[in-house]
């Protein structure tokens, strides 16, 4: 039972994680994709902070009367993981706006379709 | 009984978010889809607060329920605000997830306890953290002092992640036109409140700037709430009167100049044969050395940051509708 | 100040400080010389490091003067070595030739920010492998993806505008996956560097997280380096993006991805673990297999020759990953030959595609009729390129496949070295449909030879006599691998 207990939270991450990773696959929509590996990397993250925690801890800033410390590396590590999260979230909506300027679509089965219709077309985009 | 508080909470918050997951997984409409990954962003931060992640609330709320939510809107204004549900390709989706969802259960049956004071984790590396940053370093944030000094060099990484996202995010998209002598909308409720709010942001991020080695905060999360700012003031004010304030020409000038102060205050160590970011070589005294190593490395984090947020912002807010059928 | 200790430290911080000096200067010139001197100083510094390594074995640079596991260590061996040597070459060409290049191919209010994204992504495949940190690794290795997929996305084709995407889509999955087994492999033993986790690792090695570690670790790394069936994303990337992007990425990037997979398996996990326990041994040689097959039938059926040597690119990882799979000395000999000389080849082919690409403004197959004729200096720099890929005797690409056939037939299995002498066949007939085109049929009216530019020129030819160099003398290819081999078996038990 304390095992269960134990291994609660790890558990529903990966209910999260999984439900995140499905919206990247299953949907066409680009934006959505996205907002799908947002999902996922964020669960990633409560993952990470979760086996960082000592229960009765406190965070990792010394005050006096307190001596347990939750682990402050998975924070720092979380920290960094958070803004590589943001930087690429950033680029893959920057693509998705030429992509759709580009197609007249954000949907990838259309733009799929309408790579495979037209081969030899180089098409200059836009210019930014 | 204040642990099982803890655990209360945080069952709550974990419930919470398998809602909204569910929901935007149901959801066609993108931008609900959006609000509820910025409700999804906040829930997180309240659950990271629950488990004593402070700095990582705070940069969760700041970047993932602030920054992210504003750039989604802003990328939906420029595309389809609808998704096509027959297009889903559930076929594919599921087995993988339940074949992957499967290796992560079992990999995660091996682990110690939630909570468990003796873990792995808590014996190798974290009792000497703590203990080498009361002594060397001397600042109440554990967690800064291992961002900063002790691992200084993955932020360093980090802050050159990303310049780079800024520089990527401008060669996609440019700095935007904004051309239109638009005079903003007169919304006095709006304009009344949100002034004197701004000047509010502004100093709050500088509070988190210069106080992130005392309490949660640094560079990161000071160079995002700073950059909200200004973000809040175009938002209400129009783009035109924003980019008077801060033209977006000096934007990714002001990134790379974070990056450089960043690398410069590292290499200055080299001068006296120390290590790269060694900043016990700055000054006579080592923690002296330390907190000046510090105090540089997260302004330059700050900077970058600030002007790469408002840098990606001016791209996707100056870009102009092209509309189809 | 002795500038020998710190220039692991340098090979990294060098190209990214030159890249935030390109934003800061904006200007199109001065971006082109920053990146070309930081690319002289990174192969200056390569070459040093190798020498050095030969003496002392290993470097090792603690930054910021924290000892490793409390800080993060920078440790070079000879892998790391060749590795850096590679990297840096590949980018000292790639940046002479990008000079008239990028004038032609990219937009000119883009051509500052290209230099800088190029600079990003050399130091970021470079940071990747000096760390011994994991996860540094995972950082460095956004770094360089990130500006990869801002570089691929300003192919002039709106092709790559999706091309990017999906490699976006991919190779993030792929980094988060990095990032759970590094999290896994953390809990069970508490630290994140490589060496301490060698030492670390054995004791939890049977328990179900390390195991899971393992395969996400594998997996995420497997999508980067465009191990089959994870390999989608390439073809499309490779195939529509600028010139010297290719070139570059083709040399570099996926070989960084599998450095890694090797650092981990090997020096990580260690050889027992990896290859033996868990049977991944059978799996990366099957997969290695397909892989060559599969990319080598792929590419003749492409009418695109950029396509077509992208798809060339999937079998050529299939070979090294082959060869690691045989988990045997000769075996990873061969695939670190193949590391280097792989870079030599397809640097050859893009670079000379490019050089057709500035001409006419595509790489169909259709295009190039005749230019044997047309554009002499550049197909026979692609016809040198294209027979060490074949693997004639006297080339480079000879060395490699020598070695992994040897290393096959020490390990008796004749089928595999059959597999690997037809797919040599296969690759002549690709290579073979573009040799016929260009020199066996008659040039279209009015194309008649023209002057390229010599500076493209120049980077084209250092690349294709290398291939001729080190396949006549392979003695410095073979030592450092060699070397490294050594090492890498010499940690494990």
């Amino acid at each position: 039972m304390n095992e269960i207990l134990g291994h609660f939270n790890y558990g529903i991450v990966i209910l999260l994680m999984m439900m995140g990773l499905y919206i990247v696959i299953a949907s066409s929509n680009l934006i959505k994709k996205l907002i799908g590996i947002s999902v996922f990397q964020v669960s990633v993250f409560i993952l990470y902070i979760t086996f960082g925690k000592i229960t009765g801890g406190n965070p990792p800033i010394i005050v006096d009367n307190v001596d347990v410390y939750s682990n402050p590396l998975p924070h720092v590590l979380i920290l960094t993981a958070i803004v590589v999260g943001v930087a690429t979230t950033s680029v893959g909506l920057a693509l998705i706006v030429r992509i759709r300027e580009a197609y007249g679509s954000t949907d990838e089965d259309d733009i799929n379709d309408i790579d495979k219709n037209d081969n030899f077309y180089l098409k200059n985009r836009s210019t930014t | 009984m204040i642990a099982n508080l803890e655990l209360v909470i945080d069952i709550c918050l974990l419930a919470f978010l398998i809602m909204i997951v569910f929901a935007s997984i149901k959801i066609t409409d993108l931008f609900a889809v959006t609000m509820l990954f910025g409700i999804f962003s906040f829930v997180s931060a309240l659950l990271f607060l629950d488990l004593d992640a402070v700095d990582v609330a705070f940069t969760e709320a700041a970047v993932g329920a602030g920054f992210t939510t504003v750039l989604m809107l802003s990328a939906l204004r420029l595309t389809t605000r609808f998704e096509n549900v027959k297009h889903r390709h559930s076929l594919l989706g599921l087995p993988i997830v339940i074949l992957t969802g499967a290796a992560l259960l079992y990999g995660v049956a091996d682990f110690p306890n939630m909570g468990d004071a003796n873990a792995p984790i808590h014996h190798h590396l974290a009792p000497d953290f703590i203990r080498l940053t009361q002594q060397k370093i001397d600042i109440p944030n554990i967690v800064t002092a291992v961002l900063a000094s002790f691992r200084g060099y993955d932020t360093f990484g980090e802050t050159v992640v990303i310049f780079s996202a800024g520089a990527a995010v401008l060669m996609l998209l440019g700095m935007g036109h904004v051309e239109r002598k638009q005079e903003p909308e007169k919304n006095l409720i709006l304009w009344v409140v949100v002034k004197p709010m701004i000047a509010l942001i502004l100093i709050f991020g500088l509070y988190v700037q210069f106080h992130g080695d005392f309490g949660a905060g640094g560079g990161f999360q000071a160079g995002v709430i700073f950059a909200s700012g200004f973000i809040l003031y175009s938002l209400v004010f129009g783009e035109t009167y924003a980019r008077k304030v801060i033209p977006a020409t000096i934007l990714p000038r002001l990134s790379a100049l974070g990056v450089l102060i960043y690398g410069v205050t590292g290499l200055m160590s080299l001068i006296s044969n120390k290590p790269f970011l060694d900043y016990n070589a700055l000054s006579s005294n080592p923690v002296g050395g330390q907190h000046l190593g510090i105090l540089l490395v997260e302004a330059g984090v700050g900077l970058a940051v600030f002007s790469t947020i408002l840098l990606i912002y001016y791209s996707f807010s100056g870009r102009e509708v092209i509309h189809y059928e | 100040m002795n500038l020998m200790t710190h220039l692991p430290v340098l090979i990294v911080v060098v190209p990214l400080l030159s890249a935030a000096l390109c934003v800061l200067f904006n200007n199109r010139k001065s971006a082109w010389l920053i990146t070309l001197l930081a690319s002289f100083f990174c192969f200056y510094a390569s070459i040093n490091l190798i020498q050095i390594v030969q003496e002392v074995d290993v470097i090792i640079y603690s930054v910021g003067g924290w000892e490793a596991p409390l800080g993060i260590e920078l440790r070079i061996d000879a892998l790391n070595a060749l590795m850096l040597l590679v990297l840096s070459g590949s980018a000292v060409l790639v940046s002479i030739y990008a000079l008239k290049s990028v004038e032609k191919e990219i937009p000119v209010q883009n051509q500052v920010l290209f230099y800088t994204a190029l600079l990003l992504v050399k130091a970021g495949l470079i940071g990747i492998c000096v760390t011994g940190d994991a996860f540094n690794i995972f950082v460095f290795l956004e770094i360089s993806s990130i500006s990869t997929y801002a570089l691929i996305s300003l192919g002039h084709d709106r092709r790559a505008l999706h091309a990017s995407y999906q490699y976006l889509i991919m190779g993030t999955i792929g980094a988060t996956f990095i990032l759970i087994g590094i999290g896994f492999m953390y809990v069970m033993t508490g630290t994140l560097n490589i060496q301490d986790l060698s030492q670390r690792l054995p004791v939890v090695a049977d328990t179900s997280a390390i195991r899971a570690a393992f395969a996400f670790l594998t997996i995420g790394v497997g999508i980067k380096a465009a191990m089959l069936p994870l390999h989608q994303w390439l073809p499309n990337a490779y195939a529509y993006s600028p010139s010297v992007v290719s070139t570059f990425l083709a040399a570099t990037a996926t070989k960084v991805a599998i450095y890694v997979l090797i650092r981990f398996q090997l020096s990580l996990f260690g050889i027992e673990f990896s290859l033996l326990q868990m049977p991944f041994n059978k799996i990366l040689m099957i997969l290695g297999t397909i892989g060559i097959l599969g990319g080598s039938v792929s590419a003749i059926y492409q009418s695109n020759v950029k396509r077509m040597l992208a798809y060339s690119s999937v079998a050529q990882i299939g070979y090294i990953l082959l060869a690691i799979g045989l988990a045997s000395e000769p075996g990873f000999t061969a695939a670190l030959l193949h590391i280097f000389n792989h870079a030599l080849m397809k640097g050859t082919l893009f670079m000379a595609l490019g050089l057709i690409a500035f001409r006419f403004a595509s790489t169909e197959l259709s295009v190039m009729s005749g230019i044997g004729k047309t554009m002499p200096l550049t197909m026979a720099a692609f016809l040198i390129g294209g027979l060490s890929l074949i693997g004639v005797p006297g080339t480079a690409g000879f060395i490699s496949k020598w070695y992994l056939v040897t290393a096959l037939l020490d390990a008796s299995l004749w089928p595999l070295a059959l597999v690997i002498l037809i797919a040599s066949v296969l690759t002549l007939i690709y290579i073979g449909r573009v040799i016929e085109v260009a020199y066996f049929q008659p040039a279209p009216e009015g194309i008649t030879q023209q002057k390229v530019p010599k500076s493209m020129l120049v980077a084209l030819w250092i690349f294709a006599l290398s291939n001729i160099y080190f396949g006549l003398y392979s003695d410095i290819s073979l030592g450092i691998s060699s070397l490294a081999v050594n090492q890498l078996m010499g940690v494990t038990p």
